[in-house]
C-alpha cells in the first residue's frame, strides 16, 4: 500500500515537474510553479528557509521520500530501472554493496567549494532537478512544440484558435550536448544499477542521506521473521540491504517501500527502527568545454536591399539577424546582478521553457555555462511579461511585477550610425523610436552629405534595455542599434 | 440594346427551358432510382446551366459579360520551395472559362510578380485565335521603364509572352495613381511619345480597340475625355460596384464615386470595363449580419453573385473583370452571367442600403492586388490589412478592453495574426518609407495604417485599458 501511494505520488509529481518545462504557453504555472520551489537545491540558493526546513523535517521523519517522490531525476531513474526489470530475469537484478563514501563525499565537498567560490558551470551539471529540466527542455520540448505545432496546424484549417504555434530553434547546442550526455549516462547507470548516480555523485542525495541516517521512520527487518531469502536485497535499486548481516544502509535508502512489498515473510515493516552499512562505480561527469558557437541562423539566400518595384507580388527574402557582440551579457530584469545569476542559477532552464518572446537562451560561456542569458534576433524583452520571474524556483531571477519590470535598467542601446537606414537606403525610418516603451530614443535631424537626415539618439538613462529597437531595426543581419548589457541592475 | 435585350430574353427562355427539363430530368431519376433527391438538389447553385450573356463592343464583336482578370492565377511550390504559378490549373481554369462562353481575358506585364503574361498567354494559345479576345497593359509604373526604349520593349514582349500578332484591347494602366498624377502620366505616356505610338498601333491593326484604366485622381480622367474626339477611346475601364457607386469618395477623398465615372463613360457612349466589382473579395467576405441579409433575401445566391449582377445590370458595361483563383469561383460568377438576370429598381435599392450598412463597419479597403508588393522591408502589407478585414468581418476587433467578447478577440486577433503573417512580416516592423504609397490603387495611407494596427496589436499583447 506505501509503495503504491508513493508511486502515485511520484507519477504525479513527476508528469506536472515535465510539463512545467513543456509548456510555452506558461498556463500551468499558475498553478503548478510551486512545484519547481520546493526543489532541494534551488529553495537552498534562493534562501528559502521555510522549504529547505520543511524538507529537512520530511528527511528527519521519513527518510528521503524527497528522493523518491519529489526529485524529478530520481523518478526518471526509477521509471528506467522499471522498464530494465521487465526484462527476462531481471526482476530482481540488484545486489548489496558496500558504500562508495570517499566519492560521495569527495565530491560533496567539491560541490560545496565550487558552490561558495561562485564556479557556477560545475554546479549545475551536478544539480539534479536542473540536470533533468535540461534533459526535458532540450531533448523533449522540440517534440512537444512541433506536435503542437501540427495540432496548430490543423486548428487553422478548422478556424479554431485552440492552439497557437511555437518557434522550435536549437538555443545552445553545448546545452544540448550536455542535457543529451546527462540524460545517456544517468539512464544507463540506472538501467545497470537503479539508484546509482543518486548514492554516489548527488550532492542533494548525499546530505539528505547524512540526514536520513537519523531518520524517525524507517523501513525494518524483523529477524525473528526473516529467512534470510535475499530477495529484498536483490530488489533494492539502492543496493543498501545487507541480507546476511540484517543490516541496511540508511543513508542511501530512499524509503521506495519496494522491500516491504517484496517480503514474503511480511519481515520487513516501515516504521520506528528496531535495528543498521555502503558502495559505487564512477561516473565521468560530462566536462564543460568553452564552445562559444556563434548560433548565428542559417543565412536565407539575397539581401533586402530597397530595390525599385517593377512587378506587383512577391515578398522581399528577409535575413535572419546575428548576435552582435555584447562586451557584456544581458540578464532577465529581476536578476539584480551578473554575480546574483551566477550564484543562485541551477541552470535547470525553466526561464528559457517559458520565455514566450525566444529571448532567453543557455549562455555558452565558461563562467555562466548553461545559464539564461538574453538576445534579440527573435524577439524582444515585452513590457507585460515576466514569466521568467516567476518562474525561477533558485532566487536567481526575483520575482517582479509588471511596473517594476518595465523600470529595471538591464542594459542600454547603443547606435551603429554605419548601419542606420536612412543613410544606407537613403529612407526615412524611425522604428526604434517608434517602439521604445521608455521614450529613450529621439530622432534628431542632422545634415549628412548635403541631405538631411533624421538618426536615432538614445538616452541612456531612461534606457531599460528591453531591446525593442534592436529587435525591430530594419537594418540586417546586424542591427543599428543593439542592447550592451550591465553588471548590476538597477531603477530608473 | 433592343438586340441585345432579346438576347437575353431568349437566353432567359433557353435557361427556363433547361431547368424545366432538368428538373424533370431530377424527378424522373429519383423516381427510377428511389433515391432522395435533397442529396442532389444543392448542386444546381455551382453548376452554371444556361448561356453567357454577351456585350457588343463599337466594332460589333461580341464580348462575354464575365471577363477572366490574369492578376490572381493560382501558385503552387516548386521544387525549390518558392511559389510559382500553377500552368495546369491555369490551363483548366481557362478551358472550363472558354467552354462556358468566357472570351476575354485581361492580363498585365506587371502581374504574379511578372508572370501573368506568358502563363496566360501559354494556356490561351491552347485555343484559336478567333475564340478569344486579349486585353494587357503598358505598366511603367517604375521610372525607370519610362523612356520610350524600355516602354517600348515592355510593349513588345507583350505580344511575344502572349504568343499573338495583334492585341485586342491596349490599355494604358493605372491612370491617375502617384502623388502627382497627371505629371506622371504626362511623364510615362505623353513626353516620350508612347500614346501617339499606340495610336500609330492602333492604325496599323496591332492595336483593336485603344482605352485606358483609371483610378485616383480625377483630374486625369476628366482630361483624357475631355480629349476623346482626339483620342477616340474604344473602351474606358473603371472600378465600379455597389460600395463604390456612392461611396468611394467617403471611403477615400483622393477617389471618385463610380456613379460620376460611369455616367461620364455612358454620356460620350464609350463602354465601360469594370474592374474590382467585388473589391478583391470584400464585397463576398463582409460581416456576418450582411451575410445574415443577403442570405435571408435569397438562401440560394452567393453573396458575391449580387455584386456581378450589379455590374452587369449597367447596359453600357461591356464586360466585367473578375480574378478567379480557384474553379468554384469561376463556376459561381458563370452562374451569375449564364445569363444574367439583371436587377430590378427594388433590388438596386437594396443593394444601396446594404452598402449603407457596410459602411459601419471599419475595414480598410485593401482588395489585396498585391501593387504594393515587394514591400522592400519585408512587410507582407496585403496580409496584414486582410487579416485586420477578416477580424472586422468576424467581430473578433474589440472596440474597447472593456467589451463584452474581448477575451476571445483578442485571441482570435493575435493567434489569427501569427498565422496570417509571419512575425518578421508584420506591422511593427513598417519603418514607414511609404515607397509602397504611390502604387495603391485605393489610395490607402499604408505607412499610417501599419502603424495603426500595430498600436492596436500592441494595446492587446500588453492588456492595456483602451
Amino acid at each position: 500500500m506505501l509503495r503504491k501511494i508513493r508511486i502515485a505520488a511520484a507519477l504525479i509529481c513527476f508528469l506536472l515537474i515535465t510539463l512545467l518545462f513543456l509548456d510555452f504557453t506558461g498556463s500551468l504555472h499558475t498553478w503548478f510553479g510551486w512545484l519547481a520551489k520546493i526543489q532541494f537545491l534551488p529553495a537552498v540558493l534562493a534562501l528559502n528557509v521555510a522549504v529547505v526546513a520543511a524538507l529537512v523535517v520530511l528527511t528527519l521523519v521519513c527518510g528521503r521520500v524527497y528522493c523518491s517522490v519529489i526529485c524529478p531525476l530520481g523518478v526518471f531513474q526509477d521509471i528506467v530501472s522499471k522498464v530494465s526489470s521487465l526484462r527476462r530475469r531481471k526482476k530482481h537484478r540488484f545486489s548489496y554493496s558496500p558504500a562508495l563514501s570517499w566519492l560521495r563525499y569527495g565530491v560533496l565537498v567539491l560541490f560545496v567549494i565550487a558552490l561558495v567560490a561562485g564556479i557556477s558551470s560545475f554546479v549545475v551539471l551536478l544539480a539534479p532537478y536542473s540536470s533533468y529540466g535540461r534533459m526535458v527542455q532540450n531533448l523533449l520540448a522540440p517534440l512537444y512544440g512541433w506536435g503542437n505545432n501540427a495540432l496548430a496546424y490543423m486548428a487553422e484549417r478548422v478556424e479554431s484558435y485552440a492552439f497557437y504555434s511555437t518557434d522550435v530553434w536549437l538555443k545552445s547546442l553545448p546545452t544540448s550536448l550536455v542535457a543529451l550526455l546527462s540524460c545517456i549516462i544517468v539512464a544507463i547507470l540506472a538501467w545497470r544499477n537503479g539508484r546509482t548516480y543518486c548514492n554516489t555523485l548527488c550532492p542533494v542525495g548525499t546530505v539528505l542521506g547524512l540526514l536520513s541516517r537519523y531518520a524517525w521512520l524507517k523501513p525494518r527487518i524483523d529477524t525473528t521473521k526473516c529467512n534470510r531469502c535475499g530477495l529484498c536485497a536483490r530488489s533494492c535499486k539502492s543496493s543498501c540491504i545487507d541480507a546476511k548481516t540484517h543490516r541496511i544502509d540508511y543513508s542511501r535508502c530512499v524509503s521506495c517501500m519496494d522491500c516491504v512489498e517484496v517480503c514474503t515473510q511480511k519481515a520487513i515493516s516501515y516504521g520506528r527502527p528496531l535495528k543498521t552499512a555502503p558502495r559505487t562505480e564512477k561516473e565521468d561527469g560530462p566536462t564543460a568545454r568553452r564552445q562559444f558557437l556563434a548560433t548565428a541562423g542559417i543565412l536565407m539566400a539575397g539581401a533586402i536591399e530597397a530595390q525599385e518595384k517593377k512587378v506587383d507580388g512577391g515578398l522581399a527574402p528577409i535575413i535572419d539577424k546575428k548576435i552582435p557582440h555584447r562586451a557584456t551579457p544581458i540578464v532577465p530584469p529581476g536578476a539584480e546582478s551578473l554575480q546574483n545569476l551566477r550564484q543562485h542559477c541551477t541552470a535547470c532552464q525553466l526561464c528559457v521553457s517559458v520565455c514566450p518572446n525566444q529571448v532567453l537562451r543557455p549562455s555558452g560561456k565558461l563562467a555562466s555555462f548553461m545559464q539564461p542569458e538574453m538576445s534579440y534576433e527573435r524577439g524582444y524583452c515585452r513590457p507585460e511579461c515576466t514569466k521568467c520571474s516567476e518562474v525561477c524556483p533558485a532566487g536567481a531571477i526575483h520575482l517582479l511585477t509588471r511596473e517594476e519590470k518595465s523600470a529595471t535598467k538591464i542594459g542600454y542601446a547603443v547606435v551603429v550610425r554605419e548601419n542606420c537606414i536612412p543613410l544606407t537606403d537613403g529612407v526615412s525610418c524611425g522604428n526604434c523610436a517608434r517602439h521604445c516603451p521608455t521614450g529613450a530614443i529621439q530622432m534628431i535631424k542632422e545634415i549628412v552629405n548635403g541631405k538631411e537626415v533624421e538618426l536615432p539618439v538614445v538616452n541612456t538613462e531612461r534606457c531599460i534595455g528591453c531591446g525593442a529597437c534592436e529587435n525591430l531595426c530594419p537594418s540586417r543581419p546586424f542591427s543599428a542599434i543593439y542592447v550592451e548589457g550591465i553588471e548590476h541592475h538597477r531603477t530608473i | 440594346m433592343d438586340k441585345e435585350n432579346h438576347k437575353e430574353k431568349r437566353n432567359i427562355n433557353r435557361r427556363d427551358f433547361l431547368k424545366i427539363v432538368g428538373a424533370g430530368t431530377l424527378s424522373a431519376t429519383a423516381l427510377l432510382y428511389g433515391c432522395d433527391n435533397k442529396n442532389t438538389a444543392g448542386s444546381n447553385t455551382l453548376q452554371p446551366s444556361g448561356t453567357m450573356t454577351y456585350r457588343t463592343n463599337l466594332h460589333g464583336e461580341q464580348v462575354s459579360l464575365l471577363g477572366y482578370g490574369c492578376m490572381r492565377w493560382p501558385t503552387r511550390k516548386d521544387e525549390n520551395g518558392k511559389s510559382v504559378l500553377d500552368q495546369e490549373t491555369i490551363n483548366q481554369l481557362v478551358d472550363y472559362a472558354m467552354e462556358h462562353g468566357v472570351n476575354y481575358f485581361d492580363t498585365s506585364p506587371a502581374y504574379c510578380k511578372g508572370e501573368s503574361e506568358r502563363a496566360t498567354g501559354i494556356a490561351l494559345s491552347r485555343h484559336p485565335r478567333d475564340k478569344y479576345f486579349i486585353a494587357t497593359k503598358l505598366s511603367n509604373f517604375s521610372p525607370s521603364t519610362w523612356s520610350r526604349e524600355a516602354s517600348m520593349s515592355m510593349y513588345q514582349n507583350s505580344f511575344k509572352e502572349l504568343q499573338v500578332d495583334y492585341i485586342d484591347y491596349m490599355l494604358l494602366h493605372g491612370i491617375g495613381m502617384g502623388n502627382d498624377a497627371m505629371k506622371e502620366f504626362e511623364a510615362r505616356y505623353i513626353d516620350n511619345g508612347m500614346l501617339e505610338f499606340l495610336l500609330e498601333e492602333r492604325k496599323a491593326g496591332r492595336i483593336r480597340n485603344l482605352g485606358f484604366s483609371y483610378h485616383g485622381d480625377i483630374r486625369v480622367f476628366d482630361y483624357l475625355l475631355s480629349r476623346n474626339d482626339y483620342y477616340q477611346w474604344d473602351f474606358v475601364q473603371i472600378q465600379l460596384n455597389y460600395l463604390d457607386w456612392h461611396h468611394a469618395k467617403e471611403i477615400n477623398r483622393r477617389n471618385t464615386n463610380a456613379e460620376y465615372l460611369y455616367q461620364e463613360l455612358e454620356k460620350r457612349h464609350i463602354p465601360a470595363i469594370i474592374m474590382e466589382p467585388l473589391l478583391g473579395g470584400r464585397l463576398s467576405k463582409v460581416h456576418d449580419h450582411i451575410v445574415a441579409r443577403f442570405k435571408q433575401r435569397e438562401p440560394d445566391r452567393s453573396v458575391a453573385s449580387w455584386a456581378f449582377r450589379f455590374a452587369g445590370s449597367f447596359p453600357g458595361v461591356l464586360t466585367v473583370l473578375s480574378g478567379m483563383t480557384y474553379m468554384d469561383h469561376l463556376q459561381d460568377n458563370l452562374t451569375s452571367y449564364c445569363p444574367l438576370q439583371p436587377l430590378t429598381d427594388e433590388e438596386f435599392d437594396f443593394l444601396y442600403e446594404t452598402a449603407n450598412l457596410m459602411m459601419q463597419y471599419p475595414s480598410i479597403p485593401c482588395n489585396d492586388c498585391k501593387y504594393c508588393m515587394p514591400c522592400p522591408y519585408g512587410i507582407d502589407i496585403p496580409a496584414i490589412l486582410l487579416h485586420y478585414n477578416k477580424c472586422v468581418n468576424e467581430g473578433n476587433l474589440p472596440e474597447s478592453s472593456q467589451a463584452e467578447n474581448y477575451r476571445e478577440a483578442r485571441r482570435a486577433f493575435l493567434v489569427g495574426y501569427d498565422r496570417s503573417v509571419p512575425r518578421l512580416r508584420q506591422a511593427s516592423h513598417c519603418i514607414g518609407c511609404r515607397q509602397c504609397e504611390p502604387h495603391c490603387p485605393q489610395n490607402i495611407r499604408i505607412a499610417r495604417e501599419m502603424q495603426r494596427i500595430d498600436h492596436f496589436v500592441e494595446n492587446l499583447k500588453q492588456g492595456n485599458v483602451f
